[in-house]
């Protein structure tokens, strides 16, 4: 007897057997994704390396009356930023306005002016045109007249001696610059340091104290008080110097201006320059923001402090969790007994993650400055109180409480590694007499290595970018000295590392411009480029780590992560 | 225990026989006395009674789930890796009991070598692979693990194939060498006795005959004790067998006596291949 066939029931799913339209949609969503991140880098690497182009400088003149002029003058000139539709109210007409950065900020108290496409006469490209670039107010804007050497001799704009003499002096003053600052910052630095320590050690005396000891130290100090007069005057001296021969220019917008060639960096002329000139200064001035450190409240020079921080910060919080998150999964794995407990403590781990950041920077002023701190502070510097030595933020704080933050991450991927290495393997080590502590350190580990890697580059990915637990422990605006240098400090725990010592941040560094700057037009450029230089230290970070992740992967070549 | 002797009448079937425990032992020779081995509740193992003679091969066969690789396994105390396990009666290796309390399970198991069913090579190189129990031992010297490196891969034949690439990755050996280079691994520490469970399941018929050559060379210095499925593996390397059935040692005797002339009826059906 057949039996009888089963009614065919309705197919539920959408679309083909074979699932060609989810397909599609999987697809879609990942090209979508792809687009975002890849329009993002995009947007700010050209936003980031515009700033760095040496831009033409034009000059307008004005109809009468226009919004645009400068101190009366329907005269100016300025480099072209912004070329956009006005936006109008009520119009049908449609506008453009420009931005054009001006300079001369000591002179005209602004830097940018927008100026109406409608209101502008006629515009031109003088040759002539120099921009100056200074230690003070920025970048100057006009038409050099003549330079004033030291004797008072004058060499005037258009000789052939002019450009040479303006690029000697310019030299000079950097090198002089250089020297100031190599004795007022080692020298007279290292003088206050050495006063600083016997002041403590006069302090910390028992009393009623040995005369003859205080008269020791009285002399030293006042060795060394000698010695920084000494130095100071030689300072001062220099810095005189700096201010005696002077550039004098007139400003587009008329009038004339002289300033000391003590405070110039350096020059060009705008209009002057052919392509592979432009190519060159734009080289220059990206290596130069990288390199130097920022002036003008970190509105103009470069970021090199805050690259120097964060950096160091990466590698101090790297330090820290691997051998924590490492240590931690190891136990969870392969000594704890697994039941309800060790379960508890895994949800616990995984939650840590979705915690947010803030709560960390709270956590770790609370716990690591004022708990911690402050008894380290009493039991190996109370020499020192009540100035804070490890009391108060520090780059050894912040980076502890980041790794807190980031110990999840790691926790989980060495975990997962762990249990990716094959019984086979450990059960042969075992019977090989091996305990169970050797088989880890011999065998589980090296073949987790490139598992607890990929751990590691998404700790250090989460903890470069965070900013706001940062501000709590240890992140300043400015820091007068980077974190490790050749200085041996005696609060120093590892030689040359001042892991007591606030620093500077590129998230920070970000956020500081776009929003607690001054000018918040002048920062834009710079915002973008502080921007770029955290995503490519990050991907560099990254990058770094994924090659070490691909050598060991082909050394235990066992691992499947 | 007793030398081999082929002119010596063949032994009866050892069910149960008690043997002094104070005699001389022989080095590497295995007492298993009365003893019962349970997963949790499940009971793996009833009442057996061995003696395993030091110095010659020993073939534990038997149809699937009856305990001959639990057996195995116990010698090296590998199964307290599981948790919830229990025994009774006791299991001697030398004389000494492998239960006794301040026994440390690794010194045991330095003394014991294992092979495994599928070949388990360290993700390191063929050199660090045979050293391996050396180091963890504590013998660095470059010279001596050298040297007891050759020996060792001499000792499993894989000297000739390996010789030019021992600081090369173990993976890139074939399936057969590297089960002979983790034989050449469990030997390079000179145990007493080696176990090996199913070595040549996973192997092809050429690199079986190879192991299985070894393992007569083998026999002159290391008691073997070797689990396997194939009756012909059994009859052709082994000098005596043991029959296991549901957890009980049904008979235990020379090797020729028991693949020619059984005393049990259910060693006759087995390896007549009535079931199994």
């Amino acid at each position: 007897m057949t039996t009888p066939s089963p009614t065919p029931r309705p197919m539920r799913n959408p679309g083909s057997p074979r699932g060609e339209p989810l397909v599609w949609m999987s697809a879609m969503g990942l090209t979508l994704g792809l687009t975002m991140v890849l329009g993002l880098l995009l947007v700010i690497f050209s936003e980031g390396l515009a700033s760095f182009w040496p831009r033409h400088v034009e000059q307008f003149t004005l109809v009468e009356g226009s919004r645009g002029q400068i101190a009366g003058s329907r005269v100016i000139a300025g480099e072209i930023l912004v070329d956009r539709a006005k936006r109008l109210v009520g119009s049908e007409e449609p506008q453009r306005e420009l931005q054009v950065f001006v300079g001369n900020r000591d002179i005209y108290k602004l830097g940018f002016q927008w100026l109406d496409v409608n209101e502008i006469e006629s515009r031109s490209r003088p040759e002539d045109l120099i921009l100056i670039e200074r230690m003070e107010y920025g970048d100057a804007i006009g038409t050099a007249v003549k330079l004033i050497q030291a004797d008072g001799t004058e060499v005037a704009f258009g000789t052939a001696a002019f450009e040479t003499e303006l690029v000697r002096l310019t030299e000079l003053a950097e090198e002089r610059r250089d020297e100031i600052l190599a004795i007022e910052k080692s020298q007279i630095g290292s003088i206050n340091r050495t006063m600083d320590e016997l002041a403590i050690r006069k302090r910390s005396l028992e009393q009623p104290a040995d005369p003859k000891v205080v008269a020791s130290i009285d002399a030293k100090l006042a060795e060394q008080q000698g010695l920084y007069e000494t130095l100071a005057a030689k300072s001062k001296e220099l810095r005189q110097r700096q201010k005696l021969e002077k550039l004098v220019y007139t400003l587009p917008t008329g009038g004339e201006n002289t300033i000391e060639v003590g405070n110039i960096i350096g020059h060009y002329y705008p209009n002057q320059l052919g392509p592979f000139a432009r190519f060159k200064r734009f080289i220059s001035n990206g290596v130069a923001f990288v390199w130097e450190n920022p002036r003008e409240a970190n509105t103009e020079g470069g970021i090199f402090p805050a690259i120097f921080g964060t950096f160091i910060m990466t590698i101090l919080m790297s330090a820290a969790v691997v051998p924590f998150g490492v240590v931690a999964a190891i136990y969870l794995r392969e000594y704890a007994r697994q039941g309800p407990v060790v379960r508890a403590v895994r949800i616990a781990v995984n939650n840590l993650a979705g915690v947010p950041s803030i709560v960390f920077g709270v956590f770790g002023l609370g716990f690591f400055v004022y708990v911690v701190g402050a008894n380290m502070d009493e039991w190996l510097f109370s020499d020192r109180l009540p100035t804070p030595t490890f009391g108060t933020g520090g780059i050894m704080w912040a980076s502890l409480t980041l790794a807190l933050m980031t110990v999840p991450v790691v926790i989980v991927a060495t975990e997962e590694a762990i249990s990716a290495v094959p019984r086979g393997a450990k059960e042969g080590s075992l019977a090989m007499g091996a305990s169970k502590w050797q088989t880890i350190q011999r065998i589980v580990l090296p073949a987790s290595a490139p598992g607890i890697l990929t751990g590691l580059i998404l700790a250090m990915a989460r903890g470069a970018g965070e900013v706001a637990p940062l501000m709590l422990v240890g992140v300043v605006k400015l820091a007068p000295s980077l974190p490790v240098d050749g200085i041996w400090k005696s609060t120093d725990i590892i030689p040359m590392v001042h892991l007591d010592q606030k620093f500077m941040h590129l998230g920070f560094h970000i956020y500081d411009l776009g929003f607690q700057s001054p000018d918040s037009d002048a920062a834009k450029p710079m915002v973008f480029a502080t921007t770029l230089f955290l995503i490519l230290l990050v991907v560099g970070l990254n990058i770094t780590a994924i090659l070490l992740r691909e050598r060991l992967r082909r050394k235990y070549k066992a691992s499947t992560f | 225990m007793e030398t081999k002797d082929p002119s010596a009448p063949a032994r009866p079937a050892a069910v149960a026989s008690s043997l002094p425990t104070q005699a001389p032992v022989a080095s590497g020779a295995i007492s298993i006395q009365k003893y019962d081995f349970f997963y949790g509740k499940a009971q793996a193992i009833h009442c057996v009674d061995l003696e395993i003679p030091s110095k010659q091969v020993t073939a534990f066969i038997g149809p699937s789930g009856c305990g001959k690789s639990t057996l195995l396994r116990n010698f090296n105390r590998m199964n307290d890796l599981i948790d919830g396990i229990s025994h009774n009666g006791d299991i001697l290796i030398n004389g000494r009991s492998i239960y006794e309390p301040g026994l440390e399970v690794t010194s045991l198991r330095k003394r014991i070598g294992m092979v495994f069913q599928k070949s388990n090579p360290f993700p390191k190189t063929i050199f660090e692979n045979v050293v391996y129990g050396l180091r963890v031992a504590g013998v660095n010297n470059k010279a001596e693990l050298e040297r007891i490196c050759e020996e060792a891969l001499r000792g499993s034949a894989l000297w000739e194939e390996a010789k030019d690439r021992l600081h090369e990755s173990a993976f890139g050996l074939s399936g057969g060498q590297q089960q002979r280079l983790c034989i050449a691994r469990a030997i390079a520490v000179q145990p007493e006795i080696l176990l090996m469970d199913e070595p040549c399941s996973a192997l092809d018929p050429i690199a079986t005959g190879k192991v299985e050559e070894l393992i007569f060379e083998l026999k002159k210095t290391f008691t073997v004790v070797i689990v396997t499925h194939s009756m012909q593996q059994a009859a052709r390397v082994s000098d005596q067998t043991a029959f296991f059935y549901l957890g009980k040692l049904i008979e235990f005797d020379e090797t020729k006596t028991i693949f020619t002339n059984p005393s049990n009826k259910k060693t006759e059906e087995y390896i007549t291949g009535r079931f199994g």
